[in-house]
């Protein structure tokens, strides 16, 4: 049951995306086309995030360790 | 003038919510990209060519334009400009909700015929079947005139009979018949003015009179969302016409203000005659015009007034003569009143009623009486007829229980949309009842799901709604039972719930202040 209203509320958001987008109005070539081009965008997206989510997040992690690294070390010696 | 009863002037005008103008100007960019793309394809032979064009020796020739002699031949483009773009790319998509061809009588249900396209929309052709008793939601039979009732039309069928159809005539020459007076007098009698004169035609009762009345050297005050004929008129009267913003007194004012202490343009003399322009009911947006505001202007500052009531008379009003006595007004205050006999009345044709003086001045320099064919007599008797029914001068009380019935059902609609949660224009007790859908996408969606379920709207598009603003139009008829107003408001639930249509931020409760309006209190 739960499954079937899954699949309902989805195919009720596909027709929300054709009604927004006009892909409703247009012929099947087109809608071929338009769907191509979003898909392969989408794809683009998510590739880029893939090879590159990684590599932001640890050059971010580094540069805030740095940062509290460096004024621990600084309090540690104005102590000694 | 006092008003007998203190009215509360409640419109509704509520703007949706940002992301809905977001997301319906992405689906126009994605209209206006494939647009491009299939002019491209049509330009360079990719795709057959079903839209007008130039001839091949009318084409503009680029390559040619270097040589004088060949650009002597060379033609402007005709097709190039933004509205025929959007026609062939855009209109034609969803051109199946329009020009829908009927066979039967407008009433509260109708025949359609059933039509079918094999080449997305470019040519139609017809099955042969009929879609029978489907529910009539955008005609404009405000009182339930357009009946096939045999006992009804008794009077009608004699006169057609006795007069024929034709005329052969205009009024000036050999076409003023007996029933032409007597119409014009019943109507005088009907609205409480001194004279009428009846014409063939509602639009050419506008853009043929007001030229009459108005010329160069005069002042047109007109509202921003007038009718095109009131526009043909004014532009063909050849006087200056200033546009106020859409029932809005101060934006009047002002103009008025400006055109007494300027004058014309370049010589500041006084403007011969200033007349405002304004309708009882806008067809668009159900708003009702805002009249003591505009007749006390009009005194003040020694204006004249023209109401085009087209949709007003017979609509509204406790015995159906229009916004005049819906406010409680004289009909004295207004100079020139004019309406049509199209949405009430079962009719065609278009009156003008004022002071004797005004009305004898129209019966020799109007174009329409000196060059149209006149009101054929079985019309006439038409219209003769449903007044009588609506003054109750046949012995009954249908016609009354007509306009009350019309108002109820008016009332209803309305209270039963704002509930579901869609946003409405107007004004509350306007039989004219825009529903907004907004995204172009929705709007051949709406109108062919409607179809299938035996329901016929009317959907209106960018060239006659700004542009974002696209919506359903319901015209609520007094021959609509409540089992068919119960089932046309079940369908819009459903549909506003798949198509996502309710996007009010208000729903109506019992505290009228939550909800947006406008109220208008004129200070003196």
């Amino acid at each position: 049951m739960d499954i079937k209203s899954m699949k309902n509320y989805l195919y009720w958001l596909y027709c929300q995306f054709e009604l927004i987008t006009c892909s409703y109005l247009m012929e099947p070539w087109e809608k071929v086309l338009f769907y191509t081009f979003n898909v392969s965008m989408l794809v683009m997206v998510a590739y880029t995030a893939y090879i590159f989510f990684p590599v932001h997040i640890s050059t971010a992690f580094q540069f805030c360790l740095h940062l509290f690294g460096s004024q621990h070390e600084n309090t540690v010696s104005v102590v000694k | 003038m006092e008003l007998s009863a203190k009215k509360t002037f409640i419109e509704h005008f509520e703007q949706a919510p940002m992301y809905v103008a977001v997301l319906t100007f992405v689906g126009f960019g994605v209209g206006t990209v494939f647009g491009y793309l299939r002019d491209f394809m049509r330009a360079w032979g990719l795709e057959k060519r079903n839209v007008a064009q130039e001839r091949e020796q009318q084409k503009t020739c680029w390559s040619n334009l270097h040589t004088i002699h060949q650009a002597l031949y060379d033609f402007v483009p005709l097709y190039q400009d933004f509205e025929n773009f959007y026609t062939r790319n855009l209109y034609v998509r969803i051109r199946d909700n329009w020009n829908r061809p009927i066979c039967s009588v407008p009433g509260p249900q109708f025949d359609l015929m059933e039509r079918v396209t094999d080449d997305y929309n470019w040519t139609f052709r017809f099955t042969g079947r009929t879609i029978k008793n489907v529910i009539n939601m955008g005609s404009y039979n405000y009182l339930g005139f357009a009946e096939t009732d045999p006992n009804a039309l008794k009077t009608v069928a004699k006169e057609l009979q006795r007069y024929g159809t034709g005329i052969c005539s205009t009024r000036q020459e050999m076409g003023t018949l007996d029933k032409h007076v007597e119409l014009e007098n019943l109507v005088a009698k009907f609205l409480g003015v001194e004279d009428a004169m009846v014409f063939g035609m509602g639009f050419a009762t506008n853009s043929m009179n007001i030229p009459a009345l108005v010329g160069k050297g005069c002042l047109i005050l007109s509202d921003e969302l007038n009718h095109t004929s009131l526009v043909l008129g004014a532009r063909l009267s050849g006087a200056t016409i200033r546009i106020f913003k859409h029932n809005n007194m101060q934006s009047l004012e002002k103009l008025l203000r400006d055109a007494i202490v300027y004058g014309q343009p370049r010589s500041r003399r006084a403007w011969r005659k200033i007349i405002i322009l304004v309708e009882g009911i806008y067809s668009m947006e159900g708003s009702i015009v805002r009249l003591p505001e505009i007749v006390s202007l009009k005194n003040k500052y020694k204006a004249y007034l023209y109401l085009d009531e087209a949709h007003s008379i017979g609509a509204v009003g406790a015995t159906g003569r229009g916004v005049v006595e819906y406010f409680g007004m004289n009909p004295n205050d207004v100079d020139v009143l004019m309406g049509t006999f199209t949405k009430s009345f079962g009719a065609a044709g278009g009156y003008i009623a004022g002071k004797k003086g005004l009305v004898d001045f129209l019966r020799t320099h109007s174009h329409s009486a000196v060059y149209a064919t006149s009101m054929c007599p079985p019309v006439a008797e038409q219209i003769i007829r449903a007044m009588k029914c609506l003054m109750g001068l046949d012995g009954t009380t249908q016609g009354l229980q007509r306009v009350r019935q019309l108002g109820k059902n008016t009332r209803y609609f309305r209270r039963r949309l704002h509930e579901m949660g869609f946003i409405i224009y107007g004004n509350d007790d306007s039989p004219v009842v825009p529903l907004l859908l907004y995204m172009p996408g929705k709007i051949g969606a709406f109108a062919r799901r409607m179809l299938e379920k035996n329901i016929g709207v009317v959907v209106v598009g960018f060239p006659a709604t700004p542009i974002t603003e696209s919506r359903a139009r319901f015209c609520v008829s007094a021959a609509h039972t409540r089992e068919m107003l119960d089932t046309v408001l079940n369908a819009l639930d459903e549909l506003g719930d798949f198509l996502h249509l309710k996007y009010s931020r208000y729903s109506k409760s019992s505290h009228p202040e939550l909800y947006e309006e406008t109220r208008f209190e004129f200070e003196d």
